[in-house]
Order: C-alpha cells, then structure tokens, then sequence
C-alpha cells in the first residue's frame, strides 16, 4: 500500500477538567474514503480540529506524506494540502462563485492598484466547479444557488487549494435525497481523481455506500475499525455506543381513531395553488417524506400558525380549528418540533428550565408571577422524564448537544398534554443513542393517543418510523403509501413528483 | 447579580477615588443634588432598558422631553387645566407616542433605530414649533403647582423626591422584569423572537408594549425634569438624554443585542453616569471636558467587561 497522506499517532488533547483525545491513531491513505464515526462528544470535532489547524495537540504525532509536521493555524493546515469543508458554510453570500472561490487569493494583474484579474479567476474557476459536475456560471452570486451548490463552491475552493485531503464534516445535513445521492457521487469521482476523504457523518446508509474504510471513536479513544466488507448498521452503531440497540425501530399494534386529525385543502403561502389534504389517526405515526423544498415545512408551519394558511380547514377530532398563530394552535394541544432547533425551537441562551415552561408559563404563576419553585420543579421533572443530560435545569441550551436540545424541545410540548404533534426533522444532527431515545418516545407517545405527523429527508428515519407514509413534490401531496407499499424506490418516486 | 458586580465595584472605586481627592463630594448637599439627579434620569433609563432588552433602542426621549415640557407649560400656564389632569395628558401622550414607535416597529417592520431617530427629530421640531422658539416655564414659587414643584424639587425625610419615585419604580419594574410572565417574555423576545414566537408568545405585542412602558416612565421623568429646571427651551431641554438613559443601560449591562440587564444594573449605571458628571465639577476638571470624561469611562468600562467575558468564554471553551 502507497504511503500515508495522513499518519496521526498518540494524539492526545487535554482541556482543563476533561482529555478530548485520548492517544488517537489515525491513517488516511490516498485516494480513499474514510468515514469517521461517534457519538457527539466522542472527539470527532477535536480530532479534526486538529488537523484543521486550530487546535494543537498535547501528545502524539502528526505526519503527512511521511515528514512529520506541526500544524499551527488554519493556514498551514491549507499549505499542507488539507481542506475543511465545515457543517456551516464558510461562504460569503453576497459574493459570485469566482468571488468565493479566490477569497482572499484573487489573481491580480501587475500594477500598483493590484486589480482583480477576473477573466483569469472565472477561467479557473470554471475549471474547478467543472470538476464537480457544477454547472452555473461563475458570476452567479451564492445566495442565488442551494445549499447543495454553495457547498459544492466550498469544495472547489479547497480544491483551488490543492487539497488532497479533504474533511467532510456532516455534509449531508442539510441536502436532499437527490442533492445526497449527487454528493457521494462527487465524493466516488474526487477519490478517483486521487483526493482522501474524511467523512464524518451520523448517516450510516451513506457511510455504507462510500466508505472504503470505518474509524470509530467514543469516549476520546478509539473504539474500533471496520474495513470495507465488514461496514455495515449495525457493526457502526456497536462501535459507537459500545452496547448493541434493541428495537431501534419499533412499530405500534395500538388501537387507532382514523380521521382524528384532519387537515382539509389546506393552501400555504407559498403553494397556494396546490391544496392539501390529509388524515392522521390518533395514535399514529404519519410520515411526510420528499424533497427539501417540497412544500412539506410550509405544511407544518400553516398547522402550527408560524405561517398562517391561505386556505382549508382544519378538523380535531371532529371539532373545527382556526388557527392564525402559534397560540391558537397551542390552545388546541397543536404542537411543532420544527426543523431549526436553535434558532425556532430554543432560546439558546436560556436556561433549560426557562425553555421547557416558555409555552406554559401562566401554569407556574399566580397573578402574573412566576413561582420559581412551581416551575423548577416542573422542569426538573420533564427533563428527568425525557432523560436530558445536564448538570441541573438551570443550564444554558446553548451548551447542550443536539440530542439533548431536542429532548429540550420535546419538554417543552410534552408538559401540556399534546394531542397532535408534529415533528419537522426530529433527528438532524443528533447521535444515534439519542435517535433512538427519541425514537422510542415518539412511539410511546403514540401508543398513549398522540396523532403525530413526522417530517423527514432521512430515508432510513421515515421507513424504520412511520404507520403510513405521505409524500409530497412541489407543494402537492403525490401519494399516500400505507406501511406494507412504503419502500425506498417507491417514496422516491413520489418525491420526484410521479404519481402512484 | 455577577454581572453587574463588575460596574458596581467601577462605582464603588470612584467614589471613593473622588471623595479622597475632594472629600466635599461626601457633603450632605452634594450628596442630595445627586440623588435627585439620579432620580430623573434612572425612572427614564429604566424605559430605555426595558425597549433594548427587548432587542430595539429609543432616541427620542430627549426630544420627548422638550414636548411634554413644552405641552406641559401651555396646558397649566395658558390653558389653566389642573394639575392633575395635566399630567395624565402629557404621560397619556408620551405612551400614545411609545405605541406609535411600536407599531412601527412591529407592524410596518421598520427597524427602531430609524423609527425613533425620526422621532427625535420630529418631537424636536414640534416642540419648537409649539413653544414659536420660546422658552417656556412654570412662573416663581407663588405662582403654584406646589405638589408638582414638591415632585420634582422636595424632599421627604430628607431623601429628594425623584429619588424616592425612582426607588418605588424600581420596585414595581424589578418585580415586573424578574418576577413576571410578562418580564420572562422580554427576554425570550429579545434573546430570540423567533423562538419565542414558535412557543406561542405574541411576540409582537410584548415588543410594542415595551416602547409603551418606555414611554410612560419617560412621561413621568419628563414632568419631574420640566419642573426641576422650571424653564424649558425647545430647542435645547432634555439634548442628549437619550443617550444618558442608553448608557447608563449599557453599562449596567443591557447588550444591544437584546435579552440581557437588569433593573439594578440600570441603576447603577444610571448613578455612575451621575457620579462622573458631580466628578467633573469637583475636580475642577475643565466643564468643557464633561462629554469626553463620560465617553473615556463608559468606553473603559465596557472594554474591561469585554475582556472579562472574552476570559470567561475561553475558560468554558476549554472546558468543553
């Protein structure tokens, strides 16, 4: 085997009170993908950060092509011919491709003014978005493109780098089942042209489709490899919580009320042509499934009254709703987990126990005061309920991860009896122990007569979850797939706007 | 409270950093000139707070000021309503006028920067307009209006009124912003709206009733100023006031960005911005010097909380 692009040996990082790292070894190869997987706050992050340049290790050794190196900023990290494509962006919105290309290096033409050699950047430029299958032009400004294409315009600037070894960084996250599918691809064809991928992803049918190999980290310390034929659900998820998960998906036998909840040519602000209609049944889990931009947040926000409807009914066991505001819907037991935990979900800079009885509070005060014990109390008692893990309820959100954010999210409704409850992407960005938690919860909650409507574009999430399975393309409902039709091929066709 | 040590110990330091140096700042008297000072401009400073806690700011307080003085004058000096009456017209209308600013603000979605600069300028000239460039005022002693000159200029227990309301207004406000519903509301507003708005808070109305709570206590400041100075020029009452009650909320420790203070930090800024305007007199620091004294303080002090925060953040980053 060629030599290593990247040998780390021993890594170690200390932070005051906790070892991150803990005698880390690390080979990438060239030409090869490896995916890095753990749990949040396993050390992926730290890991990378360190090759990224920001942090510098404590113990341990670095090499890259051989010659052991130090890398101390950013900029070396570059120099040697790493790329960091981060789960935020790093690009400039009001700049063109070329623009965010070179940023920072733009060719100039002699002179003292040092002028912009555009026609030579949008020729480079052309080149490297070329190499991507990245058909815009170069003068294309990032806010006209989609998440999908402003990460591609990230790739070319790490390529314009002559990166050959590139950190991927959740990049899945925010793409669509069709934008997914393109950027393995684009993974498959930059590995082929020689680049090393680190892959870091909480994914794992994706990790089984282009991993070469499996590096598994928890607790700090390596838990484990997996060399290509070995890749497979659940070897990672052993390797990440270091125990085997029972019932990951689990389906409900419990007694159904059809047409509890109706939602009758419901027309949102933005699809307002396209009317939708849809039933759930009391104790059900009805998945929405299709493309990031299918109309099917728009769906949520009109129950929930974020986005108020142009038009249709809504019924609740048999009553008549009007909703015009998140109170409205509140009122009637109607709640949204939506998508954007940190900034829709959570006042990130509260506390845990301000968060869970924002909805409530008028339950914790008398004559307009919050009584503080009342309201500890409370929270104290959901969050043990829901299992988040926290020092006490007075933490910041901000500081908790993902999975416990959401279980913050999910006190919030749980203590006001909800009788719908509508769940936008519940497990983007979290670890697979609390997936399943979360899992688990959304099934019980079923079972005790909760309808709940989950949206989501992880394809694993809607099949292994749902009772029936809606799908939607550009605004319209193509189908409704009861659970024995529901498979992969058969929601993808519906999401590309074929009907059944 | 660890947040507002901070600028409470800067306090703390120059008092007695100017007592050392000129100990007639410990005199009874200058002591109560600045009580009644702080009075006036913290019930004000508080409005303010409330406003940038909830992510806006209000500039034009200052011009409301000359307004209401203005308006004040004419109703009790030519108009000869009763006093009473009087007041409640000219706090009624500093509300109607923080309603206005709201409803910019949340319904036209107009950012309050921009809604309240053209206040200032609008109120400004409307108060000379009113007043035809006059100076307006109260008349002598015998003229009347005792209880209101009482307000402003008297002293029970030997404590000056304005700065007993203030301690009474802080109360209710302390109660109101830490205690309340209401109050938990303006910082989940300020902090995040959006959040807010996906728990079921009417996020638009506690914005806009905070410009109306604002504009109440400015109402109430703007009577006790028109009656302390008892004169009130148009063109110049109340000039820059604004900006007092912005900084004693951003040195108390109200983030312009929204979410952050508290009444007893207002407090103190509001009394600190007071110890450096008696600390320019006493040591006989040229008056002239009175702004760039201020600003070299207030600038010091933020820095220095900076690079506290900024020490703190990598303490907790590390530990992450």
């Amino acid at each position: 085997m060629a030599d290593a692009v990247l040998e780390m040996r021993g890594v170690t990082k200390r932070f005051p009170g906790v070892v991150a790292l803990n005698s880390v070894d690390l080979d990438v190869y060239p030409a090869e993908v490896v995916a890095l997987i753990g749990e949040n706050g396993a050390g992926k992050s730290t890991l990378m950060k360190i090759i990224g340049g920001v942090y510098q290790p404590d113990e341990g050794q670095l090499r890259i092509d051989g010659q052991p190196v130090v890398i101390h900023s950013v900029s070396d990290a570059i120099r040697l011919g790493v790329g960091f494509i981060h789960q935020e962006l790093n690009v400039l919105d009001n700049l063109d491709v070329a623009g965010n290309i070179f940023l920072g290096r733009e060719p100039v033409r002699g002179g003292p003014l040092r002028l912009i050699d555009r026609r030579r950047m949008e020729r480079e430029a052309r080149s490297y978005i070329g190499r991507l299958g990245l058909v815009v032009s170069p003068h294309t400004p990032l806010d006209k493109l989609s998440i999908a294409q402003k990460q591609l315009v990230e790739i070319a600037k790490a390529l314009s780098q002559n990166a050959r070894l590139l950190i991927m960084d959740e990049p899945t996250s925010s793409l669509t089942l069709t934008e997914t599918g393109r950027l393995l691809a684009v993974v498959k064809e930059l590995r082929s042209q020689g680049v090393s991928i680190i892959y870091i992803s909480h994914r794992l049918g994706e990790i089984e489709e282009i991993a070469d190999r499996v590096v598994a980290l928890r607790d700090g310390q390596n838990a484990g490899r997996l060399a290509r034929e070995e890749i497979h659900h659940d070897q990672m998820v052993r390797l990440m919580v270091g125990r085997e998960l029972k019932n990951f998906y689990e389906h409900s036998e419990a007694e159904t009320q059809p047409g509890y909840f109706a939602i009758e040519n419901l027309r949102t602000a933005r699809y307002p042509d396209s009317p939708v209609s849809l039933e759930v049944a009391k104790g059900e889990i009805l998945g929405i499934a299709g493309l990031v931009g299918a109309g099917r947040s728009e769906v949520a926000q009109a129950i929930f009254g974020t986005d108020p409807a142009a038009g249709g009914a809504l019924r609740l066991d048999g009553q008549p709703l009007v909703i015009r505001s998140a109170e409205d819907a509140i009122r009637h037991g109607i709640y949204l987990i939506p998508e954007d935990r940190r900034n829709s979900g959570l006042v990130i800079d509260m506390s845990i126990r301000e968060n869970i009885t924002m909805p409530a509070l008028r339950r914790y005060a008398a004559a307009g005061l919050i009584q503080r014990d009342r309201e500890r109390e409370r929270a104290a008692e959901m969050s043990k309920r829901l299992n988040v893990k926290a020092p006490t309820v007075e933490e910041r959100v901000g500081n908790l991860s993902g999975g416990n954010q959401q279980k913050v999210v999910l006190a919030k409704w749980l203590s006001l009896q909800p009788r719908v409850l509508i769940f936008d992407e519940p497990t983007r960005g979290i670890d697979v122990g609390a997936k399943a938690e979360i899992y688990a919860l959304m099934r019980s909650l079923a079972r005790e007569g909760v309808a709940i409507i989950m949206i989501s574009s992880d394809m694993e999430e809607v099949l292994g979850v749902s009772d029936r399975v809606a799908v939607m393309h550009e605004g319209r409902l193509t189908g409704i797939l009861e659970r024995a039709a529901c498979s992969e091929e058969a929601i993808m066709r519906l999401a590309v706007g074929k009907t059944a | 409270m660890k947040k507002e040590l901070g600028i409470f110990i800067l306090l703390i330091v120059l008092c007695v950093a100017v007592s050392i140096i000129n100990p007639q700042f410990l005199n009874g008297t200058n002591l109560h000139n600045m009580a009644r000072l702080v009075g006036m401009f913290g019930i004000f400073s508080i409005g303010i707070g409330l406003v940038i806690i909830t992510g806006g700011i209000d500039l034009s307080v200052g011009s409301v000021f000359a307004l209401l003085g203005v308006l004040l004058s004419q109703m009790l000096m030519e108009w000869h309503w009763p006093s009473a009456l009087a007041v409640i017209a000219v706090i009624a209308l500093a509300m109607s006028l923080g309603a206005l600013h709201g409803f910019l603000i949340t319904k036209v979605n107009i950012q309050p920067f921009i809604v309240t600069l053209c206040g200032l300028l609008f109120y400004r000239g409307a108060a000379r307009f009113i007043a035809h460039d006059e100076t307006k005022g109260f008349g002598s002693e015998e003229s009347g209006f005792e209880t209101l000159r009482t307000l402003a200029s008297g002293s029970l227990f030997g404590i000056p009124m304005p700065f007993i309301l203030l301690i009474i207004i802080a109360v209710i406000m302390w109660v109101i912003l830490h205690r309340s519903i209401y109050g938990r509301y303006l910082y989940a507003v300020g902090r995040n709206e959006e959040a807010a708005r996906y728990s079921g808070i009417n996020s638009r109305r506690v914005i806009a009733s905070a410009y109306i709570l604002s504009g109440a206590l400015a109402g109430v400041s703007g009577v006790l100023i028109a009656f302390y100075t008892n004169s009130v020029s148009p063109s110049s009452h109340g000039n820059f006031y604004e900006l007092y009650g912005i900084a004693a909320a951003v040195l108390g420790g109200c983030s312009l960005r929204g979410g952050e203070g508290s009444i007893i930090g207002i407090l103190i800024g509001a009394t600190l911005l007071q110890v450096l305007q008696n600390l320019v007199n006493l040591l006989g620091i040229p008056s002239s010097l009175n702004f760039a004294v201020m600003g070299a303080v207030i600038l010091l002090g933020v820095v220095a909380d900076q690079i506290l925060k900024r020490r703190a953040a990598r303490s907790r980053a590390a530990r992450a």
